[in-house]
């Protein structure tokens, strides 16, 4: 898809050399340090991880930029940080600081409720969340050069995550089964752009890399979003709400690589103390639920 | 070798742009597995140590045993291919900073030596004995070789830094041919089973 575009060759590639790995979110400099002791492939500066944003509420913005500078020198792997839905500036602000990737997420308050940001005219690679395939090839054909299926952001509770990483792998699925004259109606219904679609229904995947976001707490939440085709996971809150941050990373890298074996993920399950809490989505409010921003 | 006795390599997919490589090895027509635990380097002819986050690598290296195992593995004369951070992986001597390595290649490599992602690149440089065309090089959050020992030759330069090293059975690129459509250096590379590829 990308061979004759170089900037897309370098964004996509970045993502590629994360895939396998987990991104972890940190809120400081020493955070940052326990997370890439612990193998994390990237890690995701911001000011408050997702569990407290939905506690303490007000508006959510970019991370202080000290913050992201003192985590940027802390460690060697990749940094990336949020900016908020269509907010081009704090992506601005963000690419000249230097940061490595740029979540456009939905975690953060929205400024912009009709409008995500044009990401093609950035040097700096950016990834969006999507719930479904029309939300994720929109984002693509704004630039975004990773994906990540949302789950339900701080809520340590996996259910959302899987609802949309299935429901973008079964859309895909059923593209693949399509006429070519069937897409234009398709790309209709998707609200997505048709060379996108006619990609996907000819590969079967998405042109980009697809991660998993959004309540993973365990080694064994991160061994199913693998198993169900997810190709790297984010860990937001569920490694600093937990009781022992530094060992349930660790435990958490390891299942990821070795996903597929039940033994393994069963050693990596003992490690590790008690999870985050979690809520159960189900009984949130509509108005509460993160994953619903984005359009 | 595979069971029907054709040769197969093996690439390292603890993290990384494994599947890269394996598109790769695809195009060039040779067997390829994945590899995950040192038990898996039995039966592959060769392997390709991808791009990806070398400080990862090598936790996971310590809790499966791998270093040795890889060590091992280029002790029999088996031809070993590291990209990026399997450049890295290989060296006898990291900078920026300091860290573990297999120690295989007598090199000094610096880490992230040209920038940050935005100053990541896409290049073309020169590989005399492999190519007569300027070879495409993608550089992410690339290293550098800062020194190469007696031994190792320099097959590939980019602005004038070597960018593709030699060192007997041992290959080191700092570069992605992985992510372009150029199979020059994955062939070189197969070319070192010998016959019957």
């Amino acid at each position: 898809m990308w061979e004759n575009d170089q900037s897309m060759k370098l964004k996509v590639g970045l993502a590629e050399m994360l895939k396998g790995g987990v991104i972890m979110d940190v809120t400081s400099a020493e955070q940052a340090r326990i997370a890439e002791e612990a193998g994390a492939v990237a890690v995701m500066a911001l000011e408050r991880v997702p569990a407290d944003i939905r506690k303490e509420g007000g508006v959510a913005r970019m991370a202080s930029i000290k913050i992201i500078k003192e985590i940027m020198n802390a460690v060697t792997i990749p940094v990336m940080a949020k900016a908020r839905i269509g907010h081009f500036v704090e992506a601005q602000v963000l690419e000249a600081v230097g940061v490595d990737y740029i979540d456009e997420s939905e975690v953060l308050t929205p400024a912009d409720e009709e409008h995500h940001i044009h990401k093609k005219s950035f040097k700096v690679p950016f990834v969006c969340g999507a719930r479904n395939l029309g939300e994720a090839l929109r984002r693509i054909g704004e630039g975004a050069a990773m994906i990540r299926t949302k789950g339900e952001a701080g809520s340590g509770n996996i259910v959302e995550a899987v609802r949309h990483l299935r429901a973008i792998t079964r859309e895909m699925r059923h593209l693949t089964t399509l006429r070519e004259e069937e897409l234009m109606a398709k790309a209709k219904e998707l609200g997505a752009p048709l060379d996108l679609v006619k990609w996907v229904a000819e590969h079967g995947k998405l042109p980009v890399p697809n991660f998993s976001a959004g309540g993973i707490a365990t080694p064994a939440d991160a061994a199913l979003v693998m198993q169900l085709g997810a190709e790297a996971v984010f860990v937001g809150s569920g490694i600093f709400k937990s009781a022992d941050p530094a060992q349930r990373a660790k435990a958490i890298v390891r299942a990821t690589t070795h996903y597929n074996e039940p033994q393994i993920v069963a050693e990596c399950s003992e490690e590790v103390g008690e999870a985050m809490r979690g809520i159960d989505v189900s009984k949130l409010d509509q108005k509460e639920l993160l994953q619903t921003r984005g359009w | 070798m595979t069971k029907n006795g054709k040769k197969a390599i093996g690439i390292l997919a603890i993290q990384g742009d494994f599947a890269m490589h394996a598109r790769m090895l695809e195009r060039v027509g040779v067997g390829w597995r994945l590899v995950k635990h040192a038990r898996d380097l039995q039966g592959v002819d060769g392997l390709i140590l991808p791009g990806g986050e070398s400080t990862t690598m090598l936790k996971l290296f310590a809790s499966e045993g791998m270093d040795k195992a890889i060590k091992d593995f280029a002790a029999q004369g088996k031809p070993i291919f590291g990209t990026c951070a399997g450049a890295i992986l290989l060296a006898t001597e990291v900078l920026n900073p300091p860290q573990e390595r297999l120690g295989l290649i007598d090199m000094t490599v610096e880490r992230n030596a040209y920038g940050r992602q935005i100053d990541s690149s896409v290049r073309f440089g020169e590989c005399p004995e492999l190519a007569d065309h300027p070879v495409e090089m993608v550089f992410i959050r690339a290293p550098v070789i800062r020194r190469v020992g007696e031994g190792v030759r320099v097959l590939g330069r980019s602005d004038g830094l070597p960018v593709l090293v030699e060192a007997g059975q041992l290959l080191a690129a700092t570069f992605h041919p992985e992510l372009t459509q150029d199979e020059t250096i994955h062939q070189y590379f197969v070319n070192k089973l010998g016959s019957d590829s």
